[in-house]
């Protein structure tokens, strides 16, 4: 058993953790539940040696110990499976797998056979169909976080720790790693999963610990609560609903897409049927799809981020529009919120200021200079009307939570005055409260006449905001349902094409 | 105030700092250094080496570096060099075409600019990496520099045109003016304009910059454009201050250029960084040049000295960013 004792941790006089105490128990799944900035991901990483300077005691089997190092944590049994991926994108999923525990003839040289073949049942385990050699570069976000979890499995640690592991991955995968958890609970494994995802913890938890602010806030058993009692630990309130009764109805076509190819790996012309499909001014759409359904891959080829060849055929408002590149997706009124913050979405050395205003900055000239003003002004707008939680404008866009960043970069794109909105995983790692500030944001753009493109990969997301949903089923489009005649069922038989 | 905001200017204020320690460690051991004299000579060396280093700054600030400068530095002076003394001539056409003084800087400086575009090109539209097209770079403009001189210098250009090197204006030497204002013109461009921003923003996070719809090939042409006619203008002030085009010129410089932007705190992986501090970069080396010539150490020893202080900035820059 692994415990936590009265656990502090300071970051530069910032109290993150306050006398934190937890217990992990062996042969079950015990959830660590709290909001973005709780403290869970902080308390993890000293759990598992990445920090070792903090204050109180964690004992393992009884003991006190204190891990030097991961690979100190590592040797006495406790893997991690961090919420950021730590893989190397030009090694293969075998170097990847036996990173730093290479497995050797007794000539000293690496014995490859024998880590392909262990790399091989872990594939196995984890139901993925790859070869051992696959780089990781060429995987999907979802595929290298079953890598990620392959890696703890292969370590053969007593106890798992799992931060978000289901974040970036679909249905038919979380399935899998559901399975496997089961394994290695009835193996005797302790398993610490943190999830902001309510149906997930009650579907896999045995034990939960609320954390709010860096304090232990509850334990207990999963069994004796309720999801909105949890959230409302977690949050100190409940979550509104979002309402979409004053949504008018107003069919009046904003985009429409002809033709779109989608790209697939592996084979060199798409095949198949073209996709086509409309989007109406007010309406929120929603794209549902498993992962490598192809759905950020629609965004990325309606944004002119892929090959100029095959190039759809879009119309805003009844016009053609020719979109060779973002900068031209910009310019006729479209924008876009990638599916990936740290990558492809915040700016991390600039301000938030710097942020929102890069997008529009020709507009704020005075005298063909940069105006400080109007982009304080600009700023101060958004910061106030998204409700971005900040110190300053002047704070760099790092320092903010998930959430904020992410309302962050919604400011910017509202700011280019866009009238089509593509959202992709838009509350991807955002805890509730965000999350339900995002699907009110939402509810307000459509409000105002623009039109919503969502892609999102939960079910419940897809029904608190969407008017209709487009079903991509291996780069096809399968199917488009309002929301009224959509079940979660439905959605999901689509997504497989049952 | 912002934390993030004052570290960075302590860490701007230790560059200073350090400079004048340096400066009262000199003057303590040598009584000719802080002379009036020694002062305008020192500024003056440096101002051809400030001029390359603020093109690349902002080179590094996209994420980029540009070996070439040394090279299009030397071809560009010899260009102008060539057109003030021969002009062109067409003997099958019976054709004889003069330079102005003016032409012929301007015609160098459009020269350095080409090849910068040529740079950027190459960097944007075949996805070449900024280092081995600017390497290339190096190569060619550095074999047309021999063709277009044949391997001799190009003297004698001239009073007027002499001036640009060794002339002074209002009791200050013309080169440190002109250094002073590309300086100026690249806070400018670096804080004011939506092109200093954009800059900041690809070396920052090139995707999500792309993302915002900004035009990172057009910017990226641009800069190395800019640092290309920045060298040029390098260039001119050398060839002038010699009275000659050395084919020779500027080996080397880009190593000097690339080590003022890193003593001057900018990032090499881009999006972090001032001119501001490259100037104070460039003004550490020079003062160390010129202390250690005063000091008569060895110029064997001067290398070492130079390349041990260049690796002591980098590690103290190093330690002040960790606990970002």
């Amino acid at each position: 058993m692994l415990s936590a004792r009265n656990i502090t941790k300071k970051f530069a006089g910032v109290t993150a953790l306050d006398q934190v105490s937890l217990d992990l128990y062996p042969g079950k799944v015990n959830a660590i539940i709290g909001e973005n900035g709780a403290g869970k991901s902080t308390l993890m990483k000293i759990l598992s040696g990445v920090y070792s300077d903090y204050a109180g005691d964690i004992e393992l089997n009884q003991q006190v110990v204190r891990f030097r190092d991961t690979r100190d944590a590592q040797e006495k049994g406790i893997a991690i499976i961090h919420q950021e991926l730590n893989l190397i994108p030009y090694l293969s999923i075998r170097e990847n797998i036996f990173l730093g525990q290479e497995l050797c003839t007794p000539w000293g040289l690496l014995d490859r056979v024998k880590m392909h073949q262990v790399t091989q049942q872990l594939l196995q385990k984890l139901r993925l169909n790859l070869h051992p050699n696959t780089l990781i570069k060429d995987l999907k976000v979802g595929q290298q976080q079953l890598i990620e979890i392959a890696k703890a499995l292969h370590l053969n640690a007593q106890v798992i720790i799992m931060d978000e592991p289901t974040s970036a991955i679909s249905g038919a995968e979380v399935a899998v790693l559901f399975e496997i958890i089961g394994e290695l609970k009835k193996e005797g494994k302790t398993i610490a999963y943190i999830s902001h995802k309510m149906d997930e913890l009650f579907a896999i938890a045995d034990t939960y610990t609320v954390l709010r602010d860096g304090k232990t806030i509850e334990s207990g058993e999963i069994a004796q609560v309720n999801p909105e009692q949890l959230v409302a630990k977690m949050v100190g309130r409940a979550i509104p609903q979002l309402d979409r009764s004053s949504r008018q109805d107003n069919p009046v076509e904003l985009l429409r897409v002809e033709n779109l190819q989608l790209p697939f790996k592996g084979a060199k012309e798409s095949s198949g049927n073209p996709i086509a499909f409309s989007l109406n001014e007010g309406e929120v759409l929603g794209i549902f799809g498993l992962m490598g359904a192809g759905r950020t891959e629609l965004f990325e080829t309606i944004f002119g981020l892929t090959s100029k060849k095959n190039r759809p055929e879009l119309f805003i408002k009844g016009k053609k529009a020719s979109i060779q590149s973002p900068a031209d997706a910009v310019k006729a009124g479209l924008a876009m919120v990638s599916e990936d913050r740290k990558k492809d979405g915040i700016l991390p050395l600039l301000s938030v200021k710097k942020n929102i205003s890069i997008t529009t900055l020709t507009q704020l000239l005075q005298n063909g200079i940069l105006s400080a003003k109007k982009e304080t002004a600009l700023a101060v707008k958004y910061i106030k009307e998204l409700n971005i939680k900040t110190p300053s404008p002047e704070q760099l866009i790092q320092d903010l939570s998930g959430g904020n960043q992410q309302k962050a970069i919604l400011a910017k794109c509202l700011a280019t005055q866009p009238r089509v909105l593509l959202l992709d995983e838009p509350t991807r790692g955002i805890d509730v409260n965000a999350k339900a500030e995002i699907y009110q944001l939402i509810g307000q753009f459509a409000k105002m006449g623009l039109g919503v493109i969502l892609i999102s990969s939960e079910l419940p997301e897809i029904f608190a905001v969407c008017d209709r949903v487009l079903v991509l089923c291996e780069g096809q489009l399968n199917g488009n349902f309002p929301i009224a005649e959509a079940s979660e069922e439905i959605l999901l038989k689509a997504a497989i094409r049952l | 105030m912002n934390l993030a905001i004052k570290k960075e200017q302590f860490s701007k204020l230790q560059s200073l700092i350090a400079l004048l320690v340096l400066c009262l460690v000199i003057s303590l051991l040598s009584d000719k250094f802080l002379t009036v004299a020694n002062g305008w000579n020192v500024l003056r060396q440096i101002s051809v080496n400030i001029c390359i280093s603020v093109g690349m700054t902002l080179v590094v600030l996209t994420a980029g570096i540009d070996l070439s400068v040394g090279s299009v530095l030397a071809l560009c002076g010899a260009i102008t060099a060539g057109l003030l003394k021969m002009g062109i001539e067409l003997p099958d056409q019976n054709l004889y075409i003069g330079f102005t003084l003016f032409g012929a800087c301007l015609i160098g400086i459009l020269a350095g600019a080409a090849l910068g575009f040529f740079n950027g090109w190459a960097i944007t539209t075949f996805k070449v990496p900024p280092f081995v097209a600017t390497l290339a770079m190096l190569t060619v403009a550095r074999g047309l520099t021999m063709l277009w001189t044949g391997g001799f210098p190009i003297s004698n250009l001239g009073a007027s045109f002499a001036k640009l090197g060794t002339g002074w204006f209002i009791g200050v030497p013309v080169p440190v003016w002109i250094s002073f204002l590309v300086v100026l013109l690249a806070i400018f461009i670096s804080n004011k304009t939506p092109l200093g921003r954009y800059i900041y923003a690809i070396g920052g996070n090139e995707n999500a910059a792309r993302l915002s719809g900004i035009q990172i090939n057009k910017v990226k042409i641009m800069v190395y454009s800019l640092a290309g006619a920045l060298a040029a203008l390098g260039g001119l002030m050398m060839t002038a201050r010699l009275d000659s085009a050395q084919p020779n010129a500027g080996t080397g410089y880009e190593l000097d250029a690339i080590a003022a932007v890193v003593i001057g705190g900018t990032s090499l992986s881009g999006g972090r960084g001032t001119i501001l501090g490259t100037v104070l970069g460039a003004i550490i080396i020079g003062v160390l040049n010129n202390g250690l010539v005063l000091l008569n150490v060895s110029p064997f020893w001067q290398q070492v000295v130079k390349g041990l202080v260049i690796l002591l900035a980098v590690i103290i820059d190093r330690a002040n960013s960790k606990g970002e």
